[in-house]
């Protein structure tokens, strides 16, 4: 009943709204910015908060499918909008990396890119994300064909991960919240896997299986 | 800065140096420090660079001291519960008059002065920090350095009540750190016990810390209890966590990259948003003090 109720007016919201609501945060940081708030290094906490709130959407976008199976609620309406604005963010946390961190000194990024494993996997999860991006249109999902662009939009996986382990491997020591978002991503990836596993055993190899994201 | 709250501001924030020097020295001569004793402000022009400092604000707000925590800013907002009178320090091992010295003896009889360092962090980004203190030779000079000593061995406080990182085990407690005895002695590396002409912040490493500016930060041990004389190498904290990454000597090299990062170039944090980024000198600058302790040294194996 509660489920149903909470669909139904899910239903009557816009995911339009959902783009506003995910600018906030950004609107808050610049308003941190102009008031001293960021402190003694603005540069590195506007770095870091853009691809925490990229690395937040991620999962929270990792989210609606074990949601839907495990409550019923379902928010895939919402799903595309979670995805761009976690494109969104990434793009400004690298753009803060290149312009405002390292300066566009060439040598120095290019150096970061191939030596640091950390950027490395940030970089190629950047790239996981691009063609998620450029595709994230009705149109594109009818070029692809539904099959082809889900299977394209798997690249998902591949992004949460490397932004956790992006986190997880620039800090010194163990702090807690990289290890939370390890954590986390592992879970609904390992929640998928368990799924694609179970409708094997249920229809084997020649069925239809249940979509298993 | 937090311009939102003005009670945290102090006045090295709003009063250029010079005349704040002077108001300091006003108040040394009321007596109005208490603990770190008069401070005589006198800039030493040898040591010290003529870059401009970073405002107190900025030193005391943005700090590394795992202690009280991993975020930049834990430590000035956990370190208030630090009690840091009385305080003793350890002195033992290899010295002829080992024994607990009460801070009050340590500080009574060494003239206090003002440095102004370049501060370079391992995490390529950087300060300029006027400290107060004495050198560090003349404290092992005073305990008496005995023949065949190799290394100096410092630990921190361990105190979990007061300091809450403690209570978990992100580093293995206490902080340890150590130098070579010649880089112990060496004229640059101090003792400090303020900043500015104050006393020193909790969060910076009150009431007593070493600075060892040709290295990295993190080799600058704050809160300093224990002062250890060996004829061993000691084992250092961040090289017991990760020795392919901390080295013993750590000293800032744009030669020797970290492995996760490169140290070419450093932030100098607090001139805002769009400071030009700068890049790194070897020994990060003091290369002619302590370059020829290195000779015949491979830095890149040494790192």
């Amino acid at each position: 009943m509660v489920v149903q109720s909470i669909n139904s007016v899910l239903r009557r919201v816009s995911p339009l709204w959902l783009y506003g609501l995910g600018l906030l945060p950004l609107v808050w940081l610049i308003w941190q910015l102009n008031t001293g708030a960021l402190g003694v290094d603005p540069t590195k906490r506007i770095e870091h908060q853009l691809g925490e709130w990229a690395l937040q959407l991620l999962v929270a976008g990792l989210m609606v499918t074990p949601l839907r199976r495990l409550t019923g609620v379902t928010l895939i309406r919402y799903r595309r909008a979670i995805g761009l604005l976690a494109f969104f963010y990434v793009s400004l946390h690298l753009a803060t990396w290149l312009l405002l961190d390292l300066q566009l000194r060439w040598s120095e990024i290019w150096a970061d890119i191939v030596k640091r494993p950390y950027i490395t996997i940030g970089m190629a999860g950047f790239l996981a994300m691009l063609p998620l991006a450029v595709t994230s249109n009705n149109r594109s999902v009818r070029w692809l064909g539904p099959g082809a662009w889900q299977r394209l939009h798997r690249l998902t996986y591949m992004a949460a991960l490397a932004g956790a382990l992006h986190y997880l491997w620039l800090v010194k020591a163990w702090p807690l919240e990289p290890i939370l978002y390890g954590i986390m991503v592992i879970l609904l990836l390992t929640l998928r896997i368990f799924w694609r596993w179970q409708s094997y055993r249920r229809a084997p190899p020649s069925g239809q299986s249940a979509p298993a994201q | 800065m937090r311009k939102g709250l003005l009670n945290e501001l102090k006045w090295s924030d709003v009063t250029p140096r010079a005349d704040f020097l002077n108001r300091r020295q006003i108040l040394a001569a009321a007596g109005a420090i208490a603990m770190t004793g008069p401070v005589a402000a006198q800039t030493s022009g040898r040591f010290s660079t003529d870059e401009a400092p970073n405002t107190l604000a900025e030193i005391s707000s943005y700090n590394n001291f795992y202690e009280f925590g991993t975020d930049k800013s834990d430590p000035s907002r956990y370190a208030g519960a630090l009690q840091t009178d009385p305080w003793a320090i350890k002195i033992d091992g290899m010295v002829d008059r080992p024994g607990s010295y009460d801070l009050s003896d340590i500080l009574s009889g060494v003239t206090l002065e003002e440095r102004i360092y370049r501060f370079r962090c391992v995490e390529a980004w950087s300060m300029v920090i006027p400290w107060v203190g004495f050198e560090l030779a003349t404290l092992l000079n005073r305990v008496g350095i005995q023949p065949g000593a190799k290394f100096v061995a410092f630990e921190t406080l361990v105190r979990p009540d007061e300091m809450p990182g403690q209570r978990r085990p992100l580093l293995e407690w206490p902080y340890r750190e150590g130098l070579r005895l010649d880089e112990a002695m060496n004229p640059l590396t101090l003792l400090a016990t303020g900043l500015y002409g104050e006393a020193m912040p909790n969060q910076n490493g009150a009431p007593i810390r070493l600075v060892v500016p040709w290295k990295y930060g993190f080799k600058s041990i704050k809160s300093v209890v224990r002062i250890s004389v060996t004829d061993q190498m000691p084992q250092t904290t961040w090289n017991m966590l990760q020795p392919s990454e901390y080295g013993f000597y750590s000293n800032v090299n744009p030669k020797v990259d970290h492995p996760r990062w490169s140290q070419a170039s450093e932030r100098r944090v607090g001139s805002g948003l769009f400071a030009k980024r700068l890049d790194t000198p070897m020994f990060n600058g003091y290369g002619d003090q302590v370059a020829s302790l290195y000779s015949g040294q491979d830095l890149s194996k040494d790192f």
